[in-house]
């Protein structure tokens, strides 16, 4: 019974396997990303994110005051508790933390263990217990600050909301989100009407020097946009564009115009050529030909160049500094993060994570609305 | 309205292959005429150069005498049905059917009128709002014909229309496009491999070979008295045979030598092909139809007869055929005369031995191995010149 086309690979499994496998290491970062910008930033430069539901040892330390120092049986004692502080309440919220190791010196602050009982500097004994209460003894009485103590507690996970708060209502971050879409709209949509144009042409016009042109424009695929950043911005300044909107959208259509060509001709010329003779014949020009028979039916390949081109436009952090002013009225997003969120705050990564899943949330957005688009059979039915 | 005239038509490819060699014929008004002939003959070229699809290297087409090469498709006013159908897979069928109207820029109310009359004829009236991918390959194939007649172009162009068919619905569609030419009256050029598809639907039958047209006759006719020896071999199933024969003179009556074979000339065949009287002891191609061989009765005489021995039974149910081997060579009507054929002719190959088909009754089949005494009905005996491969006429 096993034909060739209907036989079950034994190595289904492991084909299985080894995609959810590849899935799983492809979603890593994302999912790392999007647990950081949930986390507590001391806890982020604790531990790493895959241990977040667990408690964080944390190291803490607390200055006492003599204040309630009192005599026992000749013996100077002073108690309380490191918890009770309003820096730790602060910290902890409701919270219990377990103390675990505590010290006496900030060069070792893990010293002893908790219960155990350490010599202090100025003489005297310091005992620190888990729940955080502590009992200073001393044969003279206590200088003008009391003993300090540096303990490690564990810290139970703690999971916020501020970085979003942060990132979302920093100064400027609305209208830094109306840049981006005066940036990104246009810079999508410019592209693909000049290359669904010329590549119908490149795919379905008869012309000396067709083979060159499409040649040309898998050539220009290669050049890297950062060598022509330079060049591009003297001819916008000298042509009076400098640096504005205009500039930037030209810049986009200009960076997309070769992959965009490229795509949509070779999906062109994929199209059934019955289809496009047939409507020669039925009477259609072939600008009707373009708008009424090849344009629709391309459907899916513009869907699909346009998700990619609004993606790397949205995100895009270089050809924006370039070609737009740096004054906060024209800052798009990927800029007002890079320079005022995280330049002030270096390696905040409660921040950068969160700026991320701020800035893919469009995106995703459009992709998913737009994907259906990308697997739906257009062509079912017509020849055959 | 609707004549087609090919002048000296020729159609060479850029890379020097040359697929329609100087085609002179006329397609007359309200004709159905068909261009047979197998892959690769210019049969379709032909077809693609008056729709406009392809560009005529020399020569000229005209329809109704204006001459086409420079016009577009769009102004030639014709109409034509792909083999693949290319229906427009994002229009419904009226959509579709409406096209060619609404690029004429006909008037929405009688577009509607028309697509509906189209609609009427083909059947389909409750087809309108569908998709092509919702429809079967019939109702496809029937949608690309309504098409083509909702605009009344002034040639119909049909391209292999029913070869994605499976064969039942052919023969239906078949017989459906023979009707609606007939009630339409639209000339009409129709390619195809299928020689059945055109001896059943052309008027007139023009069958090509190597972008040569070999014969363009009623198909009764060409079955009857072929041109060339490719055409002999191209039409009827199973094909004639055809051998390397000797003319001799045998006391006044003529005799076919083929091997150690041999078969009388009656005066009938002569008459058909006078030529033959002047190859006389020369080396001619003889022609002879499966079905018109028939078991001999007895009472035949002897020099009519041909002795063979059956090599293997094909029982078909109504009629049987029966394959003898022969010592005579076979001649093979479409490399020998071919122009692909020139260069090498004769070159280095063994000629194949022929082994004769011949087609008879059901009901005194013979086994394998057996010897029987097999004879030839008069007057359909074909002869052919061995180096032109033209009819001996």
């Amino acid at each position: 019974m096993d034909n060739i086309a209907g036989r079950k690979s034994h190595l289904t499994w492991a084909v299985n396997i080894s995609v959810i496998l590849m899935v799983l290491i492809w979603l890593i970062p994302t999912i790392g990303l999007l647990v950081s910008s949930f986390r507590d930033r001391e806890q982020i430069s604790e531990t790493g994110w895959w241990l977040a539901p667990l408690p964080v040892e944390m190291t803490f330390r607390v200055r006492t005051s003599p204040e309630g120092a009192a005599q026992q049986n000749g013996l100077w004692v002073l108690e309380g508790n490191v918890f009770a502080t309003p820096d730790m309440e602060e910290q902890l919220g409701d919270d219990d933390a377990e103390l675990t190791r505590f010290g006496t010196r900030g060069v070792n602050p893990t010293e002893f263990a908790a219960g155990e009982t350490a010599e202090l500097r100025g003489g005297g004994t310091l005992t620190v217990n888990s729940d955080g209460s502590w009992r200073a003894e001393s044969e003279e009485e206590f200088g003008p600050r009391g003993p300090t103590i540096y303990f490690a507690a564990e810290v139970p996970p703690q999971f916020t909301l501020t970085n979003y708060e942060t990132v979302l209502t920093a100064d400027g971050m609305d209208r830094a989100f109306i840049n981006t879409l005066t940036v990104t709209v246009p810079a999508t949509i410019i592209p693909i009407l000049i290359a669904a144009f010329a590549a119908y042409a490149l795919a379905w016009m008869e012309f000396p020097g067709r083979g060159l042109l499409i040649a040309a424009v898998v050539g220009l695929l290669v050049v890297p946009l950062q060598l022509a950043l330079v060049p591009l911005l003297s001819l916008h300044t000298s042509v009076g564009i400098g640096q504005s909107f205009l500039g930037i959208w030209l810049a986009h259509t200009g960076f997309g115009l070769p992959l965009a060509i490229y795509l949509l001709r070779n999906y062109m010329v994929g199209l059934p050529r019955d289809i496009i003779e047939s409507a020669k014949v039925d009477g259609a020009t072939d600008f009707q030909v373009f708008t009424r028979i090849v344009l629709p039916l391309s459907f899916p390949a513009l869907a699909s160049f346009a998700i990619f081109q609004f993606l790397w436009t949205w995100n895009d952090l270089l050809v924006a500094k370039v070609f737009l002013p740096s004054d906060a009225d024209s800052q798009v997003m990927t800029v007002k993060i890079a320079d005022d969120l995280l330049g002030s705050r270096g390696g905040d990564w409660g921040i950068l994570a969160t700026a991320a899943f701020v800035s893919i949330a469009v995106p995703l957005l459009v992709f998913f609305t737009m994907q259906r688009y990308l697997v739906r059979g257009l062509l079912a039915g017509s020849v055959k | 309205m609707g004549e087609v005239n090919f002048n000296n038509v020729v159609k060479r490819f850029d890379d020097g292959t040359v697929a329609v060699s100087d085609l002179n014929f006329s397609i007359e008004e309200g004709e159905f005429l068909v261009l047979v002939g197998p892959s690769g003959c210019g049969k379709s070229t032909s077809l693609r150069m008056v729709a406009g699809l392809e560009a005529i290297t020399g020569g000229e087409i005209t329809i109704d005498g204006e001459v086409v090469n420079g016009l577009t498709p769009r102004e030639r006013d014709i109409a034509m049905v792909f083999q693949t159908y290319a229906l427009y897979p994002h229009m419904t069928v009226e959509q579709n059917m409406g096209f060619p109207l609404r690029m004429a820029r006909v008037d929405p109310e009688e577009k509607k009128r028309r697509v509906r009359s189209a609609t009427n004829i083909l059947g389909m009236e409750n087809l309108l709002g569908r998709y092509p991918r919702e429809l079967s390959g019939g109702q496809r194939q029937r949608v690309a014909m309504g098409r083509a007649i909702v605009r009344s172009p002034r040639v119909f162009l049909m391209d292999e229309p029913l070869s994605n068919l499976d064969a039942k619905l052919r023969v239906q569609m078949r017989g459906e496009i023979a009707r609606l030419q007939r009630e339409l009256g639209t000339t009409t050029l129709y390619v195809t491999h299928d020689q059945v598809e055109a001896m059943t639907l052309g008027d007139r039958v023009a069958v090509m070979h190597d972008g040569v047209l070999q014969q363009l006759a009623p198909p009764a006719r060409l079955y009857q008295a072929p041109e060339t020896v490719f055409v002999a071999g191209f039409i009827g199933s199973p094909p004639m045979n055809l051998c390397r024969a000797t003319i001799m003179d045998e006391g006044g009556a003529l005799v076919a030598k083929f091997g150690s074979f041999a078969l009388p000339i009656d005066p009938g065949s002569i008459e058909k092909y006078p030529n033959v009287r002047e190859h006389v002891g020369r080396d001619v191609v003889l022609g002879t139809r499966p079905e018109c061989f028939f078991i001999a009765s007895g009472d035949l005489p002897e020099n009519k007869l041909v002795k063979a021995k059956v090599d293997f039974v094909e029982m078909l149910g109504a009629e049987a055929l029966i394959y003898l081997p022969t010592d005579a060579e076979q001649i093979d009507g479409s490399t020998r005369f071919g122009v692909k054929a020139k260069t090498g002719a004769n070159g280095g190959t063994e000629p194949e031995q022929l082994t004769l088909v011949a087609r008879i009754a059901p009901k005194t089949v013979p086994s394998h191995g057996e010897m029987v005494n097999i004879a030839y009905e008069e007057d359909s005996l074909h002869f052919f010149d061995i180096d032109t491969g033209r009819a001996l006429r």
